[in-house]
């Protein structure tokens, strides 16, 4: 198992240099000059050369991604083309907010997800089922950006009762700590600040957890319905134990197993629906600043905030096998045991 | 020429070939038979079909149209639906239900092209990595480990970003990001295939690697392929719109549901109707693939048909 796992880890080393490769492609080789954007259609020549010197990109391409990868693995990822800060900062302040929306979503994601996915299976063919997959079905269909609209709409614009935009009202902003508001307002005890952060994430937590459900949802009834059907739950049931007991502890506990690994998995794109759901709410997370980004040209954040996601994405996919392999017994690794 | 290399030799061979041939026919009778039994997926293919008459017909006879789909009328602006205006219209006064209808040609013409583009090269790469494996497999499929690590969505963003906006490249850029999936889908099919007594049949009657996946590989892999593009098709009109509502889809004044959406945001309070109707066409659209899709499914696996 151990030579499993840092096999594994070995092959994320490839896989991330592969991804700098991709998107130095696109930002670096692909994409226009980015100094008449950053610099404005009326800047000189002259000024253009020397703002593509001082940012290296008049350096031949292979020298500008040898300089690219040597400085990535020092965790040095260059500077905003705009705020000159270096982009690891620029990343790191904004990332917090990213990753408190994600953790909410996926949470909210799953509880919902797995309660309905089991209430369809334990109902199959009736009405709640149906009302459980028709749920799921619009919850893929729906583009998260709308679904947020939606929301905004709804909850902003016609109830007043929650925010549209934002992590916090400004006077109530948490300052230092950890960033991430609901800790940062629970460590503080500032409670008024602390409902206040609950109530901007609502929304975007909603808006952004609609997809994840929605696989999760299907993913939990079809593992349900093959587990409902094994030998050992027909047992459970003629021991006389109750319906919601064989159903909770005997069923669901074996049908989490592929279940748990839709989960991890979904936490990764849920990075990349966090880009959409981050520019309707306003949400200043690395998703917004990537777009914003993309818009200006500002190539370095936007190599930075691909590779930290594709970084995120890779270790969430290792971390998903190896939970699976220590969970299922019947997975072995390694080549003595495969035989 | 298998056929008649099949009456030739009336082997178990040709017994093998015979019967591989048959499965390729069933095929598009089970597709037909799964979305004909299943009532949404017929009820899809049908507003499908509709979808792609409008988008025929509004291309080529713009006059049947009531309004003009980009002709500005600032005396009009904002108006909210009536009898007048259905969907009411957008701060240039401009029809939103005609910019609906016209928008059709861009989402259908995008999310098949797109699929067009991630089919035939997913397929392809898929189908050599799976065939020849080895080192071919192992690079190829590396590479469509290293594009799925990065979000669709955030790698499509940043290729419009390089290429600019426009129909022809939001295709290039949504049809790229999809073919690693495809690739590991052959790819994964043909490992199983390839061992099998047709495919070993054909390589001893003298059919070359090519003939073998065109003619006996492919076939067998296609219903996994009609699923995931059928799949595809609305994944790829999500994107399209998702592109148009950050900025970076089409150019304007053309007509894009994404796009539409995206400009409503700064009246998102004042005029609803502008961000309703446009993300309602995506989302009927999409459910009819998605609806589509689950009826080919069933029909093309007898055990999904069960359940």
């Amino acid at each position: 198992m151990l030579k499993y796992i840092l096999k594994r880890i070995l092959m994320v080393i490839p896989v991330l240099l592969g991804v700098s490769v991709i998107i130095f492609l696109i930002t670096r080789v692909l994409a226009p000059d980015p100094a008449p954007v950053v610099l404005g259609e009326h800047a000189t020549q002259e000024a253009m050369a020397a703002w593509r010197v001082e940012h290296g990109l008049a350096d031949p391409i292979w020298l500008q991604f040898v300089n690219f990868i040597g400085n990535a693995v020092q965790g040095d990822l260059g500077t905003s083309y705009y705020t000159h800060q270096p982009v690891t900062r620029e990343i790191a302040a904004r990332f917090p907010a990213t990753a408190e929306l994600a953790i909410c979503a996926i949470i909210v994601a799953a509880l919902i997800g797995i309660a309905l996915g089991v209430i369809a299976a334990v109902r199959k063919n009736k009405a709640a089922d149906h009302a459980s997959m028709l749920v799921a079905l619009v919850g893929v269909s729906m583009p998260i950006f709308w679904s947020g609209i939606l929301l905004i709409i709804l909850f902003a614009g016609i109830l007043h009762v929650l925010p549209s935009n934002g992590r916090v009202a400004p006077m109530l902003e948490p300052s230092g700590g950890t960033r991430f508001f609901i800790i940062d307002t629970l460590m503080s005890g500032d409670m008024e600040a602390f409902r206040d952060v609950l109530r901007h994430l609502i929304l975007p937590t909603l808006a952004l957890s609609l997809y994840s459900m929605a696989i999760i949802t299907r993913m939990t009834r079809s593992s349900m319905l093959d587990t409902l059907n094994e030998d050992y739950i027909r047992t459970a049931r003629a021991k006389g134990l109750k319906q919601r007991v064989v159903n909770i502890r005997h069923a669901l506990r074996n049908a989490m197993l592929p279940v748990s690994t839709v989960i991890g998995l979904q936490f990764g794109s849920l990075l990349g629906g966090a880009l959409l759901t981050e520019t309707v709410f306003s949400w200043p997370g690395i998703g917004k600043f990537a777009v914003d980004s993309v818009l200006k040209s500002d190539f370095p954040v936007v190599q930075g905030v691909v590779l930290l996601v594709a970084v995120i994405f890779v270790f969430m996919n290792l971390a998903v096998d190896i939970i699976y392999a220590f969970l299922d017994p019947k997975i072995k690794y390694g080549n003595k045991e495969e035989g | 020429m298998a056929d008649t290399k099949l009456t030739a030799n009336p082997t178990l061979d040709g017994v093998a070939l015979k019967k591989n041939t048959e499965k390729h026919e069933s095929i598009l009778k089970d597709v037909w038979e799964g979305v004909y039994s299943n009532k949404a997926a017929f009820v899809s293919l049908c507003f499908i079909i509709l979808l792609a008459v409008i988008a025929i017909v509004t291309k080529l006879f713009p006059q049947v149209l009531p309004y003009d789909p980009n002709l500005q009328n600032l005396s009009q602006a904002l108006l909210p639906p009536s009898l007048e205006h259905w969907c009411g219209t957008d701060q240039q006064g401009r029809d939103i239900l005609t910019r609906i209808l016209t928008g059709t040609q861009i989402s259908l013409t995008v999310g098949f092209a797109a699929v067009a583009i991630s089919l035939v090269t997913g397929v392809l790469l898929g189908s050599i990595a799976g065939y020849r494996g080895g080192a071919t497999d192992t690079i190829i499929m590396r590479c469509m480990d290293m594009m799925l690590a990065i979000p669709s969505i955030l790698l499509a963003i940043a290729i419009m970003a390089a290429l600019g906006k426009g129909v022809e490249k939001a295709v290039i850029a949504i049809g790229l990001v999809a073919i690693p999936e495809y690739a590991r889908i052959v790819r994964s099919e043909i490992l199983s295939i390839k061992e099998s007594d047709y495919v070993a049949a054909a390589r001893i009657i003298g059919d070359t690697d090519f003939q073998i996946i065109l003619r006996h590989i492919l076939p067998n892999v296609l219903p996994s392929i009609i699923v995931r593009a059928t799949l595809g098709v609305s994944m790829a009109i999500l994107d399209t719109a998702a592109l148009g509502f950050l900025g970076l889809g089409v150019q304007p004044p053309l007509a894009e549901w994404g796009d539409m959406l995206g400009r409503g945001r700064a009246d998102i309070f004042r005029a609803p109707w502008l961000m309703t109707f446009p993300g309602l066409a995506i989302m009927l659209t999409v459910l009819a693939f998605n609806l589509l899709g689950n009826g080919i499914r069933d029909g093309l696996d007898p055990k999904t048909r069960k359940r």
